[in-house]
């Protein structure tokens, strides 16, 4: 493996700048690192070369003209979650229903990175439609975990992940509904964030559920991360729901951070995510993290948020309503499949058919639980009162928030799991989300930092850090100092004690 | 169709039931753009050449509100007497088919965004009627779809369709009565008239082409009956596809008489959309689609509300213009029209072009004149309205000046006119063409004069002898000669000033 | 909670354009009703006075001026349709009266 996939974004940024070494040199290393050991991961759903390895050159231009360099991240891999729109590349969701389809546009994020200069190495696996926490949703193959092969990558970002935790990329997009960045980077021990709602555009980001979609960083540190944050973030017109604010200030509050002094910092343990249900090394992991804050200067204290019980009913109300909606434009009609096109059969029988075909079983069934909780009748008990459920968890936030600048807890229950472990049992899978959900009902800021391995599996476990909503910088800013006492406490980055992968 | 649809005589039907009406009036903008994404909304464009990712449903597009939209929908609700809301927000109305790229409809559900307002409709022998206004609503605009084989580009029998998506996002207000009651055997006029207000009105805020001809403004027509006494409204059908003011009045019509002929047969009415078809004046029922608890309508979560400040209202509401009934009933009273005058007016669709005129300087009654009479009659012998037709309110305006000046006979005038509607351009570069200036330069006209009398010496004679009489023949062939653009009465007093007068 | 009949299922399917077969019409009513009876605790707050929350960022009034701004070509439109004819997207035909 060349030792430039080992490295950070920011540290492949500066030697790019430095003429150390050129973005093409850094690009068709990682290009290699790809062909070598992504027939086993499987995190691409698409590699980018030829325009990854221009986009490289361009970069490498600027340099050798001595133009100032475009951004912070010049010249640095990425890998993009296939569920954002990218002009002349394929954008499938993981669905059958999208394959081989090209939009026409570029969403606001890959235009944000493409100006930034940095270089889409190509489109990354995930579960259908961003429905699952396993990535085995996707019509196009599992992702494996790089920890172990055997296990889910978390998901629905799942490819994102995996190519962060398999040197692929030193940095990837994902997409956050119900938890889909941050599980995926508990389990990888990756770093992952979803930023407040409405503070990066959702323009050409294929709507899961749009009250709760939000794109965002995904590294394997957290500085890494906050640069790439600044980078996608910032108000756009073309998002109704776009926040016209100033980005937090988390590449700062990431470097105030890594000084490694939280004193004067309250922390709350939300005292809903423990207990039954939680692996057991998980919780160690966590309480060991929660002693370290400590350490570096952090209050503790215990935080009761009752209504978070309710999130986990009310996302699988609301997100699948919105669901059902958004993905009725896949109707065969405009574009991606159509099946049963006999010359006879009625455009009511095309949609039915391609949709049967072209949708996998957890979008069927999502779809058809959104239909059930819109219906009249039913949707006062069910939609309304997800609403209200709403209402109340954002309540629970700011109670919180007025006693702590922020909460932590694990971020997902369990480790990774095994591949297969879960398909036939929605309702424990759905569990993988349980503690990220709240965030993105309350639409707050959020991350998921690697705390270490898990005493019983010696796989990652994640520790979450909520901020309130665009106090983003928070979390990086505690996050960062935990990062720093982590690796001084474990002798190293968590990272790097991942298995060598077997090249092809 | 080999079915034959029993209908009961209209009188029958007044005597036995009473009808209820709700009419659903659906107004295309005149934006630059759509609804929710930056693409023109011109009538009459290639297919599929003012599309974008929004307006297409292409996954990952998102909508942004057109904030000229929201200010026109906002002035029809002050027009229509509607409160405005003070908060609002638009709602997905759930629904497959192959028009609407995104399989639903940005609309608006339970909270529109102007509600409780009224509509004061005059009836042609000068009754008012006043419909409850229940809503006004925005929305967006479906596709148009175009049916290949089977019978004559119907739906129904087509081999396929093709679909063009240029009108797909257009904005819609769409305005809703509330159930108008005690018209009685009146229903079908009230509820023509009521469509003919609305759409002056609209066409006075400036917010639509109102082209019922080009879909702009689209009607659908809600009509039940009740027996009389009957303690609640019947089932009800909605006709669509009624695409003209005289559409309207026969759609009632012919569903009150079919609906009171199944009825009194003792059967019952279906709920059901039901299809105008224009050629027959009949209604035709159409597949049943889902029923309206099927649309599953949510809040759209891709948009935020709409908060109308009072402010921001109340300046809107002075930028409304004179209401066409208030404006009818000062003309009425400036111009000094009977009321069968105004009426005349008012049918002939020349209000707004006789006021026109009036501005451009012509007097109101010459200007009613030209436009109820003799610009009538050429869009009629064009059957095209007479707003259609290619002549301005300035351009007749200049044509009166012309006459009152002296400049052109009445006779003239007309050839002028006919002149411009046949683009020839302005009125004076027709006269020009055309020569068509009366001659009223003297030294042209002694020249005529003396010709004349030179050619008849014996009628010379005669006047000069004192025949004062005999100067017609004279004057007649002074006209012949001049072509009739001679001023006769200044011909005759040349003939006599010649003649020794 | 009633449970979810295949009656049920069979219209959610239809309202949702997706075809079924009789297995999965089972294997449908067998999972909603489970995930329906796991979520259904959110009821409880039903008859409370608590106003819904539908967007978690406060915004108001957002809104573009009126101005055109450059779409798709028409060859870019119709680019990925699964039929074209003369410009347009060319679908099977349609039973049934325009909305
Ligand atoms: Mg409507
Ligand atoms: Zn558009």
């Amino acid at each position: 493996m060349s030792e430039l996939t080992r490295l950070d974004a920011a540290d492949l940024a500066a030697r790019i700048q430095a003429r150390e070494v050129s973005a093409v040199e850094v690009t068709q290393a990682h290009l290699d690192r790809i062909a070598a050991v992504d027939a086993t991961v499987h995190a691409f759903l698409h590699v980018d070369t030829e325009r990854a390895l221009d986009a490289a050159k361009a970069v490498d231009d600027d340099v050798a003209a001595g133009r100032p360099a475009v951004s912070p991240l010049a010249g640095v891999p990425l890998a993009l979650k296939d569920v954002l729109a990218m002009q002349g590349a394929p954008t499938t969701c993981g669905s059958k229903v999208l394959e081989h389809w090209q939009p026409p546009y570029d969403a606001t994020v890959t235009r944000r990175l493409r100006e930034a200069g940095v270089v889409i190495l190509g489109k990354t696996n995930m579960d259908e439609f961003a429905m699952g926490s396993s990535t085995e949703n996707s019509a196009f193959g599992v992702t494996r975990n790089p920890w172990d092969l055997d296990r889910i990558p978390g998901g629905s970002g799942g490819g994102s992940a995996a190519a962060l935790a398999a040197f692929e990329a030193p940095l990837a997009i994902g997409t956050d509904t119900g938890g889909s960045i941050r599980q995926p980077g508990a389990v990888t021990g990756t770093v992952g964030v979803k930023p407040t709602y409405g503070t990066v555009s959702r323009f050409g980001l294929v709507a899961f559920s749009s009250s709760l979609d939000q794109a965002g960083p995904c590294a394997r540190t957290v500085l890494d991360a906050a640069l790439l944050h600044e980078v996608i973030a910032g108000h756009d017109p073309l998002d109704s729901t776009s926040i016209d604010a100033p980005v937090p200030p988390v590449v700062a509050a990431a470097r105030e951070g890594a000084t490694g002094d939280l004193t004067g910092v309250r922390v709350g343990v939300v005292t809903e995510f423990a207990g039954d249900g939680y692996q057991p090394g998980v919780s160690a992991a966590f309480e060991a993290a929660v002693a370290q804050l400590r350490e570096l200067g952090a209050e503790i204290v215990e935080v009761s948020c009752p209504s978070f019980d309710l999130a986990l009913p009310a996302y699988y109300l609301i997100a699948p309503s919105e669901a059902s909606s958004n993905l009725a434009r896949f109707d065969a009609m405009r574009y991606g499949l159509r099946v049963g096109d006999d010359g006879e059969r009625s455009a009511e029988e095309v949609m039915s058919l391609t949709r049967a075909a072209g949708f996998g079983a957890e979008v069927k069934r999502r779809i058809m639980l959104g239909t059930y909780a819109l219906s009249a009748g039913y949707y006062d008990a069910y939609y309304g009162s997800a609403q209200k459920v709403r209402t109340l968890i954002m309540r629970d936030f700011e109670a919180a928030f007025g006693r702590v600048d922020v909460l932590v807890s694990p971020t997902t229950p369990t480790t990774a799991f095994r591949i297969g472990e879960r398909v036939d049992d929605p309702m424990a899978m759905y569990r993988a989300d349980l503690c990220t959900i709240p965030s993105n009902l309350a639409g707050n800021a959020a991350l998921s930092v690697p705390c270490g391995l898990s005493g019983d599996d010696g796989l990652p476990v994640g520790l979450q850090i909520m901020s309130p909503a665009l106090q983003d910088h928070r979390g990086y800013r505690v996050a960062a100092a935990y990062e720093v006492a982590r690796d001084a406490a474990q002798g190293g980055s968590l990272i790097t004690r991942v298995p060598e992968l077997e090249v092809v | 169709m080999t079915t034959t649809v029993a209908l009961m005589d209209y009188a029958d039907v007044i005597a036995r039931f009473d009808p209820v009406l709700g009419l659903e009036v659906h107004v295309e903008l005149s934006t630059n753009t759509k609804m929710f994404c930056g693409c023109p909304t011109v009538f009459g464009g290639e297919p599929n050449t003012q599309v974008c990712p929004t307006c297409l449903g292409l996954p990952g597009s998102l909508p942004v509100v057109n904030e000229i939209a929201v200010e026109s929908a906002i002035r029809i609700g002050l027009a229509l007497n509607c409160e405005i809301a003070e908060w609002c927000r638009f709602a997905r109305k759930n629904y497959f088919y192959p028009d609407m790229p995104k399989n639903f409809q940005t609309s608006q559900y339970d909270e529109p965004i102007a509600f409780d307002g009224w509509l004061d409709v005059t009836l042609d022998d000068g009754e008012v009627v006043r419909v409850q206004v229940e809503r006004a609503h925005m929305e967006e605009d479906t596709g148009k779809s175009l049916h290949v084989g089977g019978a004559t580009g119907r739906i129904h029998g087509a081999d396929y369709s093709l679909l063009d998506y240029n009108r797909a996002g257009v904005p819609l207000i769409e305005i809703v009565t509330k159930p108008i009651t005690g018209t009685g055997e009146r229903a079908p006029e009230v509820a023509r008239a009521y469509v003919a207000t609305l759409r002056d009105l609209l066409k006075a805020l400036d917010v639509s082409d109102v082209r019922m001809d080009q879909g702009s403004l689209r009607c659908d027509a809600n009509v039940s009956l009740m027996e009389k006494d009957a303690p609640e409204f019947g089932t009800r059908t909605e006709t669509k596809n009624v695409n003209s003011l005289r559409s309207v009045e026969r759609a009632v019509r012919y569903e009150m008489t079919r609906q009171a002929a199944l009825l009194a047969d003792g059967g019952s009415i279906l709920q059901e959309t039901r299809h105008f078809e224009e050629a027959s004046g009949t209604t035709r029922g159409g597949r049943r689609k889902e029923t309206s608890e099927d649309y599953r309508y949510f809040p759209e979560p891709d948009l935020v509300p709409i908060a109308p400040s009072r402010d921001w209202v109340e300046r809107l509401r002075t930028t409304l213009p004179e209401m066409p009934a208030a404006r009818r009933k000062r003309i009425q009273e400036e111009w000094s029209l009977t009321d069968l005058e105004l009426r005349d007016l008012v049918n002939a669709g020349a209000v707004d072009l006789v006021a026109a005129t009036v501005d451009a300087g012509a007097s109101a009654a010459e200007a009613r004149s030209w436009w109820v009479s003799y610009l009538s009659q050429q869009a009629n012998n064009r059957s095209v309205e007479l707003g259609e037709l290619p002549i301005t309110a300035g351009q007749v305006a200049r044509v009166i000046a012309l006459v009152a000046d002296g400049s052109l006979t009445n006779k003239l005038a007309r050839e002028v006119v006919d002149g411009v509607l046949a683009g020839e351009g302005e009125p004076d570069e027709v006269v020009d063409r055309r020569g068509l200036k009366v001659v009223s330069d003297d030294s042209a006209l002694y020249a005529a004069v003396d010709e004349a009398l030179a050619a008849q010496p014996d009628v010379a004679e005669k006047i000069r002898d004192g025949k004062v009489a005999a100067a017609g023949a004279i004057v007649g062939a002074v006209m012949k000669a001049t072509k009739g653009q001679a001023d006769a009465k200044r011909v005759r007093e040349l003939i006599l000033e010649r003649c020794g007068g | 909670m009633p449970s979810i009949s295949r009656g049920e299922v069979e219209h959610l399917a239809r309202l949702a354009r997706l075809a079924v077969t009789e297995d999965e019409v089972d294997r449908f009513a067998a999972q909603l009703d489970q995930i329906v009876q796991a979520v259904a605790q959110v009821g409880q707050v039903a008859d409370q006075d608590i106003p819904p929350t539908s967007h978690a960022v406060p915004l108001t009034n957002v809104f573009r001026r009126d101005d055109v701004r450059p779409g798709l070509s028409q060859q870019q439109a119709v680019a990925a349709a699964p039929a074209a004819e003369d410009g347009r997207f060319r679908v099977p035909r349609i039973l049934g009266e325009e909305a």
